[in-house]
Order: structure tokens, then sequence, then C-alpha cells
């Protein structure tokens, strides 16, 4: 497998490590994320998927680790470069956190009112292109409340994209989502990071939405990173723990087989 | 206390540093003045009434009748309204702003504002604090100027006290300083409440003994005790000082 070069890496995180109290959960982990990809961050629940990717944004802050952003090392402490971070980065939250007392318009033009020097003329005109690319054009006055769970999501997406960053970090967008929901919010990722070319990284635990729309798989076990590549990698490694996560629907066959057989299945196989 | 003091300067600096303060400054005005404003009108004119008329029976008594106007202006300029208005403020703005910042920390629109890199004590605390500066003194007027309302009522109206007597009473005894030290008070009132309400509301993901719904619901009930507590203490150290 080739690695991405240097020059073509947006993102590097290097030795990670997050322990609240005595619980461990980061325990070293490495990852670069290729420029213009979409990267996504597989693990079961409780893997610290989400405590790594709020380390990443500085709303954690890590124990150790190195953070290095378009070659340059992060330095959270310094305010600057903080904000230069924040200016070129969104996040899009698992529950939207979209702001409940402000219109779509209004979620989506908070951003730019509050970080740039914009003419308000121009605020709306690119908020309403937002909207328009997002398809919420027509419920712009609406608030979030009045919206559906995907146009909500759509809404979040629309206000993470208005100030153009070139990293998107995606916290379990499908959590609690059907099926077909579920597709079709990675759909509509993987479409509007195409359309608008910014890298995605995503941490989520659906694996078959992740391996179809993804550049790039790393999946995340105990505190480490135990696989990164592909999808194809993915979908071929014989590593025990990818094919303990990737293979989790047959296991629930083989399981369930044996139920029916009337087999005493201990509880700890459960 | 640190904390709430670095809470509160940190909201100041953030907020008048940040873009389009006119707006939030706006809505806290509205919120904590027209939403308010019944409350104070109510709770007012209900206090005039009754200083009014226990004001008369006890004036009666020494046969100074004539002294009811000063009465009820000098407790209202000096205690009641600046205290009873910033009371009422706490029960109405400063309870809803401790839920909505609870709430708010409880769906992650606070972490969102700082991954935009906006900063949440000057976008979300900020506005209010400098609105509450000059609401809390113009509240406190309103209820003045109803309070002495109630009073003619109940004295001139209901019990015979002359109109003229009562309004000329009032002029003689309320002094300039008495109107400074009313307003000083208030403004002191509406720093202290609102930036008490909001430092509970803010950091209500930090209650030990609850979480979610449960930690809304005990930082506002801490807020508004707090800060009622806060205000009759900021109130006997004020009017020590300046007695």
């Amino acid at each position: 497998m080739m690695n991405p070069v240097a020059s073509d890496l947006l993102l590097r995180v290097e030795d990670l490590h997050k322990c609240f109290d005595d619980h461990v959960v980061l325990a070293g982990v490495g990852l670069e994320v290729p420029r213009g990809s979409l990267f996504t961050v597989l693990g079961p629940s409780g893997a610290g998927k989400s405590v790594f990717l709020k380390c990443l944004v500085d709303v954690l802050r890590p124990d150790a680790g190195r953070i290095s952003f378009d070659g340059r090392p992060l330095n959270f402490n310094d305010s600057a470069a903080r904000a230069e971070f924040r200016r070129r980065c969104s996040f899009l939250f698992q529950g939207n956190a979209l702001f409940d007392s402000l219109t779509a318009l209004e979620n989506v033009a908070l951003p730019l009112e509050q970080t740039t020097d914009l003419a308000d003329l121009e605020i709306r005109e690119r908020s309403l292109e937002a909207l328009r690319q997002l398809e919420l054009e027509s419920y712009s006055g609406h608030y979030p409340s009045q919206l559906s769970g995907g146009m909500q999501k759509r809404l979040a997406l629309a206000r993470a994209i208005v100030t153009r960053p070139e990293l998107v970090f995606f916290d379990e967008p499908t959590a609690g989502l059907d099926p077909l929901r579920r597709n079709a919010v990675f759909a509509m990722i993987a479409k509007y990071q195409r359309q608008f070319g910014f890298t995605a990284l995503i941490v989520t635990h659906d694996v078959l939405e992740a391996l179809c729309a993804s550049d790039r798989v790393a999946l995340l076990d105990q505190g480490r990173i135990c696989f990164v590549g592909p999808p194809a990698e993915f979908a071929a490694s014989t590593h025990p723990v990818v094919c303990g996560f990737r293979d989790s629907a047959a296991a629930l066959a083989s399981t369930l087989a044996s139920i029916r057989r009337g087999e005493n299945i201990p509880s700890h196989d459960l | 206390m640190g904390d709430l003091a670095l809470f509160t300067g940190r909201s100041f600096g953030d907020a008048l540093r940040s873009r389009r303060l006119a707006r939030r400054f706006g809505r806290a005005v509205y919120e904590q003045g027209a939403l308010c404003l019944p409350v104070i009108l109510i709770v007012g004119m209900f206090t005039g009434l009754v200083l009014g008329l226990q004001g008369y029976y006890v004036l009666n008594r020494f046969g100074s009748e004539g002294l009811l106007g000063a009465l009820i202006s000098l407790s209202l300029v000096r205690e009641m309204a600046p205290v009873l208005a910033a009371l009422m403020l706490v029960g109405q703005a400063g309870s809803a702003l401790a839920a909505e910042l609870g709430m708010q920390r409880n769906t992650e629109q606070i972490v969102a504002l700082e991954t935009m890199g906006v900063s949440s004590h000057g976008y979300l605390v900020g506005p209010r604090l400098i609105a509450a500066l000059f609401v809390f003194p113009i509240q406190t007027a309103l209820f003045v100027a109803i309070g002495l309302w109630g009073g003619s009522v109940s004295g001139s109206l209901l019990l015979g006290v002359e109109p003229g007597v009562y309004w000329s009473s009032v002029e003689r005894a309320v002094g300039s300083e008495d109107v400074r030290e009313c307003f000083l008070k208030a403004a002191i009132f509406g720093l202290l409440t609102i930036s008490v309400c909001a430092f509970h509301g803010f950091n209500a993901h930090r209650c030990r003994s609850a979480t979610g719904a449960r930690a809304v619901s005990a930082s506002t009930t801490r807020a508004v005790v707090h800060s009622s507590i806060l205000v009759l203490a900021a109130d006997y150290v004020i009017t020590s000082f300046l007695v």
C-alpha cells in the first residue's frame, strides 16, 4: 500500500493520547488524511471515535500527541493558529447542534456574520446559495424544529460548508437513522464532498455505507488504529479485529442459528 | 467567585470585540425589557398600593398623613424598587437565560459556536450583560413610577389624602442622591443577576448531581436562588456604604 506523500496530506495525527481519570480512551492514535479525500474512521460504540474527533478540533484537549494541519504543527494554545484552523475547518455534530431560536437562513449565516467582515447582503446571498445547493432554499424561514431529520442534517451541512472550509469533520452523521436515511446521508456527504472539494473526515460505526462512500477507512479499536487503507483492502483484510467488525452480520447469523438449534451460548459471547 | 469574575470579564471583553453586537444587544434588551415589563408594572403597582395602605394607617396615628408621599417615594427609590425589580427580573429573565444556556450546552450549540471560531461568551452572554446595565435601571425607574402611582391611588383616591399634598411630599422628599443610589443599585443588581444566571446555565454540564434535562433544571434553580441571595446581600453592602 502506498502512503500519501507529505504535500498531499491535509491532516496528520501522531501518537494521540486521551484519558478520563483511569480510563484510557485514546492510546496513541496516528492517522494521515489525504487532501480531497473522504476518510472514514470506523469503530464500535465506545471505541473513542467521538473523543478522537473532539481532540482534533480542540473541544477536548489531548493528554499527548501531535496534530499537523496542512504541513504545519497545530498549537491550540496559540490563539491565532487556533482561529486560522477553525476558519479552514468545520464540524458537523452528531445531533446537528443547530440553533433552535434561529431560522434556517440565520443558522447558515451565523458563522459568516461572526467570523467574517462580509457585508450583510453578501452574507445573505452566500447563505441562500448554500441553502439552494442543499435544496433547502424554500425552507429558509423555517426553524430547525419545523424541519425533518434529513433536512436538519442538510441544514447542518449547509452551515458547515458556507464558510468554504477545506476540512469538514463529521461526528456519527448517521447515528440513530434507519438504513434508508443512512444511505441518503452518506450519499449526500459523498456528493457534496466532490461538489465543493473539501476533505471529509467521518467517524461512524456503519461499515457498509462507509466502505461504499469512502476513499480510505481506518478502524479504531481500544484506543488504537488497527487498520488504515482503501475500502477494498478493508473488505479483504484478515486482521482479526477487522474481521470481527466487518463480519458482525455473519457472526450474528451464526449466533442466532446456534440459539435456534438450542445450543447454550455463554453470555460473554453475546 | 473567581470563576464568576473571570466568566463575566471574558464575556464583556469578547462581546465588545465581537461582530454585529448591536443586533444581539437589541434582542437582549427585548428579553429583559419588553418581556419583563408586565411583571414589573404589576408588582410595582401592588407594591405602591400596599405601601399606601400601610403607610397611611401608620402615619395617621401620628397625624402625619401629609408625609405619605415621602414615605412611599423614599421606600421605593432607596430600597424596594431596585430590590424587587431585580428579584422579578431574576424570576423572569434570569431563569429563562439559565435554562436557555443550559439547553444550548446540552445540545452542543455552545460547543458548535466554539468550533466555528465564535466566542460563546461574547456571542451568548456578553450582550445580555451589557443590556442589563441599561435595562435594569430603566425597569427600576418604571417600578418607581408605577409604585408612586399605586401609592397615590390607595392614599389619595381611597383614603382621602390630598393629591397635591401627596405629590408635593414626593417631590420634596426625593433628592438627586437618592435617584443616583437607586440607579447604581439597579445597574449592580443587573450585572450580578445576569452574570450569575448565565454562569450557571453556561456550566450546566459541570453539574455533579445530575445530567441532561435534570442538570438544566438544577442549574436554573441554583441560578435563581444564588442570584436572589446575592441581590439581597449586595443591597446590604451597597446601602451600608452609601448611607
